[in-house]
């Protein structure tokens, strides 16, 4: 499952104190929305979808979101956050069967 | 826009659509879940900002979206709001709906004040043409709201 759904993150690995950085996510999850149908059978495909995505930076939690089965398949995130000390950003992606994909790399702050 | 102006607008783009995309679109288009309406998404609405009554914010949220969106599988959403993004001020969610979809939710954005920024972009799947619905909550309580139309040309629900 953990290479089923490969996470990408785009954040920059060092900045200056107070700098407001751009981080773009991506993993990638089919989004199933619970409205399709099997074309086959003709039943409704269940919902899978990835419900919560939140960037945590040093252990708090920084910037989320709540996901619906309006968003795109291969849930795409840009946001921003602001560098205080060195230290890990943490990407985690809640999965509507529990699981919880995630990404976490080093920052440092100078 | 008044009934008379949108009736055959609307009496129009299902004839458009149905002759663009052919009988299946049609069979897809009767076959469709019921969409959501202005009423189910001052629903979903509610049960996020509670009784709070949103002011204008048409000045105040910036909504990135596209005017015509070919693939409604995959249309671009950005939100953004000048704030300070201080311990004092800042945004603390935008909720996104569309009032056109099976279900009206899209995404919630929370923020702090470690976020720098209020600005967030992701990428959705709309069903039709329809209006964006985006309801900022500050920090101080007062809640916003604006809306923006998007034309979808293939809807991306389903199928």
């Amino acid at each position: 499952m953990a290479k089923k759904h490969k996470p990408r993150v785009k954040a920059p690995k060092t900045a200056s104190p107070g700098e407001v950085m751009e981080i773009k996510t991506l993993i990638s999850h089919e989004m199933e929305s619970g409205q399709r149908k099997d074309r086959k059978t003709g039943e409704l495909i269940p919902r899978q979808i990835i419900n919560r995505f939140e960037c945590k930076y040093n252990g708090e939690t920084v910037f989320s979101a709540d996901m619906h089965p309006a968003i795109s398949a291969n849930p795409y995130m840009a946001f921003y956050v602001k560098a205080g000390e060195s230290g890990e950003l943490e990407f985690l992606w809640h999965d509507d069967n529990g699981d919880v994909y995630s990404h976490s790399q080093k920052l440092e702050v100078a | 826009m008044t009934t008379p102006v949108t009736a055959p607008a609307i009496t129009r783009r299902h004839f458009m659509i149905t002759v663009a995309a052919g009988s299946a679109a049609a069979a897809w288009l009767a076959a469709a879940p019921a969409r959501a309406d202005k009423a189910m998404v001052d629903e979903a609405m509610k049960a996020l900002i509670g009784d709070a009554t949103p002011a204008d914010g048409a000045e105040i949220i910036r909504l990135d979206l596209p005017q015509i969106a070919e693939n409604g599988n995959t249309v671009p959403l950005g939100v953004s709001i000048d704030s300070p993004m201080t311990e004092d001020t800042y945004v603390k969610d935008v909720h996104v709906f569309a009032d056109g979809n099976p279900r009206p939710d899209v995404i919630s954005f929370h923020f702090t004040p470690k976020s720098g920024l209020a600005e967030a972009s992701t990428r959705m799947r709309l069903a039709q043409t329809q209006n964006i619905v985006a309801v900022a909550e500050m920090s101080d309580g007062k809640v916003y709201m604006t809306q923006a139309e998007v034309k979808v040309t293939i809807g991306g629900c389903g199928g």
